[in-house]
């Protein structure tokens, strides 16, 4: 059988393109199983979601200005929240670069998201309600996790896999483009792009180099996987 | 016992002719317990008679509590069932309440210990009639804790994953994990504590055996593992003794060093800090010393056991918790100068919500019960012997060290690095309930104990009283003490 090469999965987010209209959250509840929990529970800090957009503001009304950034697990090479785990159910993946999260091992100790410095992390704090008609479009390719685990963003790794086996089974190399999580594939404005960092030709490694790039709280040395390109007057 | 105040034992020295030297020996056996010594029979009676006694006042007690733990049980099955999202728990406040019980039974669970183990090695003789009572409390604490890292899980079913056996899942736990470690370090200073306490229990379970008929004779005769009193089980006794009590204070150090690590090793600004291993230690040393005095002025009242704990103990102790009063105050005040020096933004921020914010109620109200209350009356004799105004002090010890355990985990778990994820923890009641139900599970435990277990060690007391003496050279009363051998 032939061996999958190793990978680098990396995101890019342009925050000079994103307008922060929540196409990403929406692709992803509905990709990833993500359960969608009341209005009450979100005011009480108990949203959901695997992407979500942070707003921060800038000056005072009417000379207001909105930033926004979209914050997804940042998959880090050296993740925090691995080692603190007791019980292995966060793990990495040294072939693919992703931070993996076994649901089914996890006993929900939540110290991963306590040492996590990004909050990306979700506390299953009931089981989920999926209510008519959600529950006609669960996707059967992602567990439906219960209450007292942990979740988190995967970088849609059951699309990465359904691209890899299909690539193998043609006997070809994957084409840069062909694996789109959900929120890559619904960026109406394409702020988002995904693809494989090890892979010279690809987008992001072109896009990798641009001088506006960085890394999310970089200094604390998690070598994270996503890579935004700084909005903002950067461009003027 | 009354009736036989003056009884002195027959070996002892009659009472000296001289009026004034006559007093003098009088007032040093009123005030110390090892120059007052009584027939053995009688010092068995004071610690035995109490634990026959169940008044009514015990059995309300014990109601009152058991529905208390019983309601604990009743909303862990409830909180189980429906899952952990019925508590105030929150993003980012991940760790809460339980954790902070969790934190503050084990740090009360390291008095008992240290002033057995401690003590014992340093030879201070008058920690003899407190050691069993301390020795239990840390047993009970310890359990009690123990508790609390299953009561948080939010499948607390799955408990034993965490547990390293050989298993169906083909899976070792991660040693990677402080949890592991914390694990590892609590079950240890447990199973020690456990150990520790019941061979210095022996040769009271055997005094129990011989004074007691029926039931609690059988149950005696069980527990004492068939102790003789020969001098080769003395031997072995005492050599036991001394290897646990050298080998449990580094556990000791490290148990709650460990605890602290839970935090210090994350990457949580306000958690991330170096000083946290020591100023654990201190402050779980801190809030355990003062539990022990007050669960020694509870058993003094209600077991009344006045001939054994006297004022003399409540000062020792008094003067031991001011002595850590002072290191707690040095090593909060490295806590709080380091990160002030590095100005942080996260730090200054929890700082600021500190002094001025939302928590500034509950830090000056830990800043009085823990700097300026004990500094403000521990130096006075007069509130060290007396023992309503020591258990006040030692209340707010214990109010002011779960306070700042409280500081600690929900209040700097607010804050991090990316600001929109910051948020405030509001207590709910599932959680108040089960930490009331700590709270009462400790006293239950200390209830049924108190009627099996004498709490006093008799044979640590006689041993003492063996020893000690009073010399009159001259016109001068010097106390003597001999050393076994």
């Amino acid at each position: 059988m032939a061996e999958f090469p190793n990978r680098k999965w990396t995101m890019v987010i342009d925050l000079d393109k994103c307008t922060g209209c929540g196409a990403c959250v929406v692709a992803c509840h509905a990709e990833n199983n993500v359960p969608i929990v009341t209005e009450q529970e979100v005011i009480r800090g108990r949203g959901q979601h695997w992407i979500h957009i942070e707003r921060y503001w800038e000056g005072d009304f009417p000379d207001i200005k909105a930033h926004f950034l979209p914050l997804l697990c940042q998959q880090c090479s050296r993740a925090p929240c691995e080692p603190v785990c007791p019980v292995y159910a966060t793990v990495h993946s040294e072939r693919e670069n992703l931070n993996l999260q076994v649901y089914n091992r996890c006993v929900g100790t939540r110290y991963c998201q306590n040492n996590d410095p990004y909050k990306v992390r979700f506390f299953n704090w009931f089981d989920p309600v999926f209510e008519e008609p959600l529950n006609q479009q669960l996707n059967p390719d992602v567990t439906v996790r219960s209450a007292g685990v942990m979740e988190k963003c995967t970088f849609c790794v059951q699309r990465i896999r359904r691209a890899e086996e299909a690539a193998l089974v043609e006997n070809r190399p994957l084409q840069d483009n062909e694996v789109l999580p959900a929120c890559v594939q619904t960026c109406p404005p394409a702020a988002l792009v995904f693809g494989d960092l090890n892979d010279p030709n690809s987008q992001v490694a072109h896009l990798a180099t641009d001088r506006r790039k960085f890394r999310l709280l970089e200094e604390l040395g998690t070598e994270p996987q996503v890579i935004y390109l700084k909005g903002g007057e950067s461009h003027v | 016992m009354s009736e036989r105040q003056h009884d002195r034992p027959i070996w002892r020295h009659p009472m000296p002719k001289d009026e004034d030297l006559a007093h003098q020996i009088e007032h040093e056996r009123e005030q110390h317990l090892l120059l007052d010594p009584r027939y053995p029979l009688h010092i068995d009676e004071g610690v035995l008679d109490p634990m026959y006694r169940q008044g009514r006042l015990f059995w309300l007690v014990c109601v009152i509590v058991g529905g208390l733990v019983a309601a604990w049980g009743a909303t862990w099955l409830v909180q189980m069932f429906y899952g952990l999202g019925i508590t105030g728990l929150k993003r980012p406040v991940m760790w809460a309440l339980y954790i902070v019980n969790f934190v503050y039974f084990i740090g009360v669970g390291h008095a008992g210990t240290f002033i057995s183990a401690a003590l014992r090695v340093l030879k201070v003789e008058w920690r003899r009639p407190i050691s069993r009572a301390a020795e239990t409390l840390t047993v009970f604490a310890l359990i009690t804790a123990a508790m609390f890292p299953i009561v948080h899980l939010g499948r607390s079913w799955k408990f034993y994953w965490l547990l390293p056996y050989p298993n169906e899942r083909q899976i070792w736990p991660s040693y990677h994990s402080p949890l592991l470690w914390d694990l590892t370090a609590i079950l240890t200073y447990l199973s020690c504590s456990i150990l520790f306490a019941y061979i210095a229990l022996l040769p009271d379970f055997a005094m129990a055996r011989d004074h007691t008929i029926g039931w609690r004779h059988t149950l005696y005769d069980i527990l004492s593992l068939g102790w003789r009193g020969t001098e080769r089980e003395w031997g072995n006794q005492e050599t036991a003794l001394n290897v646990f009590s050298f080998g449990i204070i580094p556990v000791m150090f490290s148990v709650h060093t460990i605890v602290s690590w839970d935090f210090a090793m994350t990457l949580q600004p306000g958690w991330h800090s170096t000083v946290f291993g020591p100023y654990f230690v201190i402050g779980a040393l801190f809030s355990g010393v003062a539990a022990v005095i007050m669960v020694m002025a509870i058993a003094r009242k209600g077991m009344r056991l006045e001939y054994f704990l006297r004022p003399e103990h409540f000062d020792g102790m008094a003067k031991f918790l001011l002595l850590l009063s002072f290191a707690w105050d040095y090593f909060y005040f490295n806590d709080v100068l380091v990160p002030w020096y590095g100005q942080d933004p996260v730090e200054k921020t929890i700082f600021a919500l500190l002094t001025g914010g939302y928590v500034s109620p509950i830090f000056y109200l830990m800043i009085f019960s823990n700097v300026i209350l004990p500094a403000a009356t521990l130096w006075s004799k007069r509130v060290r012997t007396s023992i309503p105004a020591l258990f006040v002090v030692c209340l707010f010890v214990q109010i002011g060290m779960y306070l700042e355990r409280y500081i600690i985990v929900p209040v700097t778990l607010g804050q991090n690095y990316l600001p929109f994820d910051w948020g405030v923890y509001t207590l709910y009641l599932p959680e108040s309930l089960i930490t009331v139900g700590a709270f009462a599970l400790v006293a239950f435990l200390y209830l049924i104990a108190s009627r099996f277990i004498p709490l006093i060690p008799v044979w640590e007391v006689y041993e003492g009283q063996v020893l000690q003496g009073l010399r009159r050279i001259g016109r001068a009363l010097v106390k003597t003490r001999a050393e076994p051998d």
